[in-house]
């Protein structure tokens, strides 16, 4: 086996300086019951030929050269070259969680800077070091608001991502709390914010707003915190399209945010690995779920970096701890970080500018379902077919032409979820708007 | 300068924040020309709704942002640096053919949403990943949508949780063992139930009679770790898991210990109703700093019917995602899991063939008794039961010198080690916790076991030199407790001055 580095002869010097003749002796002690009764049912080890090709002839039953506009939670964006270059460094690849401060300041430093862009994207005061992905960082999100509140009651938009909500439910059901939902507004695609106040209740936690919303529409984020303020409730905002930061004002009422950072140069990879992050106020940060690094100086008066507020977390502070959370998404905030860099101050506007561009080119002369300001994707309703024969036709074109709402929406049978960056050429957006229109 | 065991110091550059390199007016990047009319943000998204800038967000060139990044990673240290012998953290070799299969476009670029028909390969990579690990696990179905250890963790209580309130009583209490992972007691509490803490007997194993006593019908689950933290394998998990089905209860085993059992030995066999395993450890995909990660949980068929959804299914030829469950628990994650860590972990399988998973078993219990034999005559063994894939050891000898086992970690980083873990488990007085793993050469062992022989030959003649490391790395110790106490977990221009 290739990976064992070993000789015999040196197996057997260690064997004889552990006093054993076998490797079969390493685990006499262990009762013979418990002992494997046959081999592995595993085939033989491949080479690394066999090994790629393989996965190569697995790659060739999935889609290729496809012109694609699927969205929903999960964006095609160009991955400038340097964030795998960098996240194939193996001193970043293969290291491990920075408990050992002196001897993981690089990785540590990049997530004291992941921290603060995230800071300066979403307009809050404290980034934690990544959660697992966008579904999962709004179920922490809504148990955070449950420490600072006591209340455990969480409303829940109609419009936030459905996979999303669907996380939220097993979370809350198992932790013995609710969730509460909201409707849209038929009309706009918004969140339905009258309706929620006349719902909302004083035994809510906090109230979730996903911005741009599931069907890609700009949510008013203030009138939503001066609501779920007026409860005693806390604001939890989602985004799951992060290059929308790029021009979006940051949603600064919120008391938490919660998002998805996948846009940031991670392939979509058949749905993760992605990355999570939790954003919030200050005053919460004792509650804030997961690994912070923080700065702080050495012996010798030295800027460094360690990760800190380790009694929140489960190494710590056992059942007390304020999540399960261990491993997060390091390496993948690591990219994103990265992606952030390459673009900078003027690279991430002009980029939000290429999608909002595209994604308006490409609603032109569409039935479009609902009226609200969309950023990049959009629900649109086929004019001379259902969504099924559009997507059925398109792929004779080769192109992927959006979700179906079908599976998620009954009322929304007769729509398709569309998005557009700047991955998409003119000449597909314009054989998808032949089908559509 | 000398040289110390395989180090000798060399300089390493300061490099500034990204906040602090930045100048206006720089890029790094270029867009294509856009190739429809440009919209105005203000009229397509209301002026009330757009950023005017993103205040104090960085402008640096390309080079500038590949050399940033390529200086931090040079004060890091890792698997490919050397050995990382972090106990119960499995830090072996990661295979660099796994980065290249994660890598091959249609299947790093699939979307979620893209039809079944054209998502094939990738869930045949799934399903093919299941089955192998059930196989290696004893169990008879895996889901692997859970996105780590924890994750998985939770996803197994919370199976465990919907089984019993299905058979009329999702019960109250959860036991671990005193020698758990942190995770555990965490796990349990956010997934519903009360936590109770076993402790351990003096051969350092969960005792029969102390399950049995504490068993009864509230108890819906025992969490155990199998070889547990201090590298022991539980020589009674057999009969512990009679005592728990004879009342009704499950045995929940986590895996974070699995590379000790692959091919020897499978859960499922000894009694385990749900695993859960970190791709990330046993399986070799990268921990990348901290993840990511990805949590497979393996159960017996009476919970499988509470899986998360959607579930693989064949027909008609094809590869389904099958929704319609109706005793699902539910999701636990967006889309279908950790896919790109799930193609990494089958390469890796792919690459040892079910007898090279047992040879590479066999190798890192060799290391970790090597480890042990060596190092026995100089440190305080924790227990003497035998070890599997880590040993533990105590400072006590070292203490005496008023050095404590965080001295000794440090003072490793001179000699160009990662150290142990340190201070866990808990139940150790000042806990030493070493798993190499099979993929260190025994030269590397040896430089690490002679690494921890001179320091305890320091500890002896100057202590202080121990107490006071590192003394050869970037930064010198690092001032946690300061860190802690006014947090500045992010740069501002104004803390900046």
């Amino acid at each position: 086996m290739r990976y064992l580095p070993n000789s015999d002869a040196d197996r057997q010097a260690m064997l004889a300086a552990c006093g054993l003749s076998s490797l079969e002796d390493l685990y006499r002690h262990v009762p013979e019951n418990a002992l494997i009764r046959e081999p592995l049912k595993i085939p033989p080890g491949m080479s690394e030929y066999e090994i790629m090709a393989y996965f190569r002839a697995q790659a060739e039953k999935m889609a290729h050269g496809y012109a694609s506009f699927l969205g929903a939670g999960v964006y095609a964006h160009y991955r400038p070259v340097l964030c795998d270059v960098i996240a194939q460094r193996g001193e970043f690849l293969t290291s491990y969680t920075p408990y050992q401060a002196e001897y993981a300041q690089g990785t540590l430093q990049s997530i004291f800077e992941f921290q603060t862009l995230i800071c300066q994207l979403t307009g809050m005061e404290v980034a934690n070091a990544s959660m697992y992905d966008g579904s999962t960082a709004v179920a922490e999100a809504a148990m955070m608001a449950y420490r600072i509140t006591g209340r455990s009651k969480f409303f829940a938009p109609l419009n936030l991502h459905p996979e999303y909500r669907q996380v939220l439910d097993t979370a809350a059901h198992n932790a013995r709390m609710s969730v509460a939902t909201y409707p849209y507004d038929a009309a706009t695609g918004q969140a339905d914010l009258a309706a929620l106040e006349r719902l909302l209740d004083e035994e809510t936690a906090c109230v979730i707003l996903q911005s741009p919303n599931f069907f890609g529409v700009v949510e008013d984020v203030r009138a939503a915190a001066e609501i779920a303020h007026r409860r005693g409730a806390l604001l939890v905002v989602v985004f799951t399209e992060a290059v929308s930061l790029g021009l979006l004002e940051p949603p600064r009422d919120a008391d938490i945010v919660a998002g998805e950072l996948q846009s940031f140069a991670i392939s979509p990879s058949y749905g993760g690995p992605f990355a999570g992050v939790i954003a919030t106020k200050e005053k919460y940060i004792r509650q804030i779920p997961g690994r912070l690094a923080g700065e702080t100086r050495d012996q010798d008066g030295n800027r460094a970096f360690c990760l800190t507020l380790s009694t929140r977390e489960q190494h710590i502070r056992r059942e007390k701890a304020t999540s399960n959370i261990c491993t997060n998404q390091a390496l993948v905030a690591l990219m994103a970080t990265v992606f952030l860099s390459v673009y900078g101050k003027q690279g991430l506007r002009e980029l939000a500018v290429q999608n909002l561009s595209k994604a308006h080119y490409l609603a032109g002369g569409l039935e479009l379902r609902f009226t609200g300001k969309f950023f990049n994707e959009f629900v649109v309703k086929p004019r001379r077919m259902t969504p099924q024969q559009a997507l059925e036709r398109l792929l004779e074109k080769k192109i992927l032409g959006g979700v179906a709402l079908a599976r998620f929406y009954p009322e929304l049978a007769d729509c398709l979820l569309v998005c557009a960056t700047e991955m998409n050429r003119r000449e597909d957006m314009d054989a998808l708007k032949e089908v559509l229109a | 300068m000398p040289t110390l065991g395989k180090v000798r110091p060399h300089p390493t550059q300061n490099e500034p924040l990204l906040f602090e390199l930045s100048r206006p007016g720089k890029r790094g990047y270029q867009l294509p020309p856009l190739d429809v009319p440009e919209a105005s943000p203000e009229e397509a998204l209301g002026a009330e709704n757009v950023r005017r800038e993103i205040e104090d967000f960085p402008e640096l060139s390309e080079v500038e942002v590949l050399r940033h990044f390529t200086r931090l990673s040079t004060w890091n240290y890792a698997i490919d640096l050397g050995m990382f012998p972090l106990g119960s953290c499995t830090m072996k070799y990661n295979p660099r053919i796994n980065e290249a299969a994660a890598r091959v476009e249609p299947l790093a670029w699939a979307h979620p949403y893209q039809p079944e028909e054209l998502s094939q390969g990738a869930m045949e990579i799934i399903a093919t990943l299941e089955q192998y690990l059930a196989e290696i696990f004893g169990m008879s179905e895996v889901t692997l949508q859970p996105a780590a250890g924890a994750h998985g963790e939770y996803t197994g209580i919370m199976l465990i949780r919907a089984y019993l309130a299905a058979q009329g009583n999702p019960r109250k209490v959860v036991l671990v063992p005193d020698s758990a992972h942190g995770t555990n007691p965490a796990t349990a509490v956010i997934a519903g139930y009360e936590v109770k803490t076993l402790a351990s007997n003096d051969r350092g194993m969960t005792d029969p009679a102390a399950v049995a006593a504490a068993v009864n019908e509230d108890v819906a689950a025992l969490m155990i770790t199998n070889p547990n933290t201090l590298g022991v394998f539980e020589e009674h998990i057999e009969e512990i898991a009679e005592i728990l089905h004879a009342k009704g209860a499950q045995l929940y085993m986590d895996g974070a210990n699995l590379n000790a059992l692959v091919g020897v030995a499978r859960p499922g066999d000894f009694g385990v109703d749900v695993l859960h395993a970190n791709l990330h450890k046993t399986f070799s995909t990268p921990h990348g700093g901290g993840g990511p990660g990805a949590g497979a949980v393996g159960v017996k068929p009476h919970l499988a019917p509470f899986l998360p959804v959607p579930r693989l299914k064949r027909e008609g030829g094809l590869l389904r995602w099958d929704y319609d469950r109706p005793q699902s628990i539910g999701r636990v994650r967006a889309f279908y899991g950790n896919f790109g860590v799930m193609i990494r972990a089958l390469a890796y399988i792919l690459a040892h063939g079910g007898e090279g998973l047992r040879r590479a078993t066999l190798d890192a219990l060799l290391n970790a008794n090597y480890v042990r034999a060596r190092l026995e005559p100089y440190y305080q063994i924790a227990y003497p039961s035998r070890s599997m894939h880590e040993c533990v050891f105590s400072d006590a000898r070292q203490e005496k010198r008023g050095v404590r086992t965080m001295d000794i970690a440090k003072r490793l980083l001179d000699y160009g080690f990662h150290p142990y873990t340190v201070s866990f488990p808990l139940i150790v007085h000042g806990a030493m916790m070493i798993e190499p793993t099979e993929t260190e050469p025994k030269a590397e062992l040896d430089a690490f076991c002679d690494a921890l022989i001179a320091i305890a030959q320091e500890v002896e003649e100057n202590p202080e030199l121990v107490k006071s490391a590192p003394h050869s790395t970037r930064v010198s110790r690092v001032d946690e407790v300061s860190a802690a106490r006014k947090p500045r977990v992010r740069w501002t221009r104004e803390a900046a001055g």
